[in-house]
């Protein structure tokens, strides 16, 4: 088998002096999708951008097809990993086109202009993400679940092996959600892309994901198979809240008591 | 979708808009001179009126534009890094530094390259001030990077203020020209045009990455952008653009603010097409501005920064009442 995607090696990750992760061992190799649950503050967020390698860990190391992230020039990463933050901020005026067209800048040289092909890779990820025909619209005038996809389109744009999403869900309605994950969820399956994203709703965590890292906020972690993880006595620890589980054709669904 | 060919047609059309604006200051002035003798002068032929259009006008026309170029080179490149609509080339102090340093050789007498050197020096004094202050905890964020640079340019203001209030009359006319901006005071216009042909040179190849950071520093650095750099880079640059203008020809107000904006409106926010146009915007707008300086109330001459503003303010009320809520 090749080299996993990503993969950390005693990861310590601390968010203002406060040891969030400690010592974390994790891989995650092609079609593989790790789901990222814990409470508000937990960490999870902290621990995605610094998978992404956009901070620095407080020890250990983050390889991204077995070389450390920190040591490797930004458009290698770029084109290795693709990182949907959680908040889109756009001070300046752009349209839709143009800010899905910024995920191919890692394949881009020094002076060359996006060819009509990267037009077209634009135009298909607008579409898979229900934007098709606002190509020209100014990015104000969107909705905040629209922003959120149009932001997930630039993630397509990017086409890196590897994705990793900060509550891709956010803003989102319920259609949208689905949509999102089924297209993730295919990406994973069809094209053997990895996927480690930060989620809110342990069921659809325990639908979309393979496996399920806990953060529990002091440090501790765990994880293993969603089947065997996400489980209502696991998650009543995690949240600090009793849940009970339901099952209904092969879906969990939890209920707070 | 950005295009290459949009943006040479638009950079073509504008370079035609800077040669109508060197023709029309050539032309134009206390002194008439008709098309047909700048012509024969700028091919070299002696003839009555060349001194007026070579001694005279061309050099001043050339710091003109650069000093426009400049400022609206630095503008552009102030406002993305950081992030903020309304930054301008003035606003991290530069000019305040080298205010305070003009300042000060005026009163004490200096000669003009002694003004010119101590108002870069103030610059630079200024610049290293802000990056000092603003990198001290190396958190380095747009916030704390523009309330240093405010607070330094506040206390330039200050500092400014004392010495026009200490200064004795015949001096005070000649700290308001260049606390206003005045292209009667340019020197040779090569050092300013060199200036302005390097940052571009310099600004250019990151033109991509600018877009990408104008959109946030995590996305840019998600994206492929190596971002601490690049911002000190763009932080350098744009100080450095701006005392080179401001040493010419004093602070001229709102070219740097509005025509970036002006520039964005028309065409977009692509920095690969917006710095060569906010340039040759920004060039001819100042000479143009300088033009209608010379020749409102010919003999008598305005300080160009005052044009600028009076200009700038009603346009940038109009762009920004316009803009998309």
């Amino acid at each position: 088998m090749s080299s996993p995607l990503i993969e950390t090696r005693q990861l310590v990750v601390e968010v203002g002096g406060r040891c969030v992760v400690n010592h974390l061992d994790l891989a995650v190799a092609a079609g593989e999708r790790l789901a990222i649950l814990g409470r508000n503050g937990a960490g999870k967020s902290t621990l995605l951008s610094t998978l992404a390698g956009l901070r620095k860990p407080a020890g250990g190391a983050v390889l991204l097809d077995g070389e450390d992230c920190l040591l490797m020039p930004p458009r290698q990463a770029a084109l290795r990993r693709a990182w949907l933050g959680q908040f889109q901020t756009d001070p300046f005026g752009s349209t839709v086109l143009e800010t899905a067209l910024t995920g191919r800048h890692p394949h881009l040289g020094r002076w060359d202009w996006e060819s009509t092909r990267d037009g077209e890779l634009a135009r298909n990820a607008l579409q898979a993400v229900g934007l098709a025909g606002m190509e020209k619209r100014q990015i104000h005038t969107f909705s905040g679940g629209e922003r959120q996809r149009l932001a997930i389109a630039t993630l397509l744009t990017q086409a890196a092996p590897l994705y990793l999403l900060d509550e891709p869900l956010s803003h989102l309605d319920l259609n949208h959600q689905m949509a999102v994950l089924e297209l993730f969820a295919s990406a994973a399956r069809d094209c053997g892309a990895g996927l480690i994203m930060v989620l809110h709703d342990p069921a659809l965590a325990h639908r979309f994901c393979d496996r399920a890292l806990l953060l529990y906020g002091d440090g501790r972690t765990e994880s293993g198979a969603v089947d065997a993880i996400l489980t209502a006595k696991t998650l009543s620890e995690l949240y600090g809240y009793g849940l009970r589980q339901l099952e209904d054709a092969g879906h969990r669904c939890f209920i707070p008591e | 979708m950005p295009n290459r060919q949009r943006a040479i047609l638009i950079l073509v059309s504008l370079s035609l808009l800077a040669v109508a604006s060197f023709g029309l200051a050539l032309t134009v002035g206390s002194y008439q001179v008709a098309s047909a003798e700048v012509l024969a002068a700028l091919l070299g032929q002696a003839g009555g009126a060349g001194d007026i259009v070579l001694q005279l006008r061309l050099p001043r026309a050339l710091a003109g534009f650069a000093c426009g170029g400049l400022l609206a080179l630095a503008g552009a490149l102030m406002q993305v890094l950081l992030r903020n609509p309304l930054a301008d080339p003035y606003v991290l102090g530069i000019s305040g530094g080298a205010g305070v340093g003009a300042m000060f050789a005026i009163l004490i007498g200096l000669p003009t390259l002694g003004i010119d050197g101590l108002a870069f020096a103030g610059a630079l004094g200024a610049m290293f001030l802000v990056f000092g202050l603003a990198h001290g905890d190396g958190s380095w964020t747009q916030t704390r990077l523009l309330l240093t640079g405010v607070i330094v340019a506040a206390g330039c203001g200050a500092l400014v203020a004392l010495m026009l209030s200490i200064a004795p009359d015949t001096k005070l006319r000649g700290m308001l020209f260049w606390l206003m901006g005045d292209l009667a005071q340019a020197g040779s216009s090569w050092p300013p045009l060199l200036a302005l042909a390097i940052a571009l040179t310099l600004a250019m190849p990151f033109a991509r990455e600018l877009n990408l950071l104008a959109r946030g520093m995590m996305q840019a650095q998600a994206l492929g952008v190596a971002v601490n750099r690049l911002r000190y880079a763009i932080f350098l640059l744009a100080s450095l653009v701006t005392a080179a203008s401001v040493t010419t020809a004093g602070s001229i107000g709102f070219v740097g603010l509005v025509v970036p904006h002006l520039v964005r409106l028309a065409t977009g926010n692509d920095q690969r097409l917006l710095l060569p146009a906010s340039v040759l915007a920004g060039g001819s707008m100042l000479v143009l501005a300088d033009t209608l300086a010379r020749t409102v109330i010919a003999p008598q001459q305005l300080p160009v920064g005052v044009l600028t503003a009076l200009i700038g303010v009603p346009v940038f009320l109009f762009l920004l009442s316009r803009q998309p809520k």
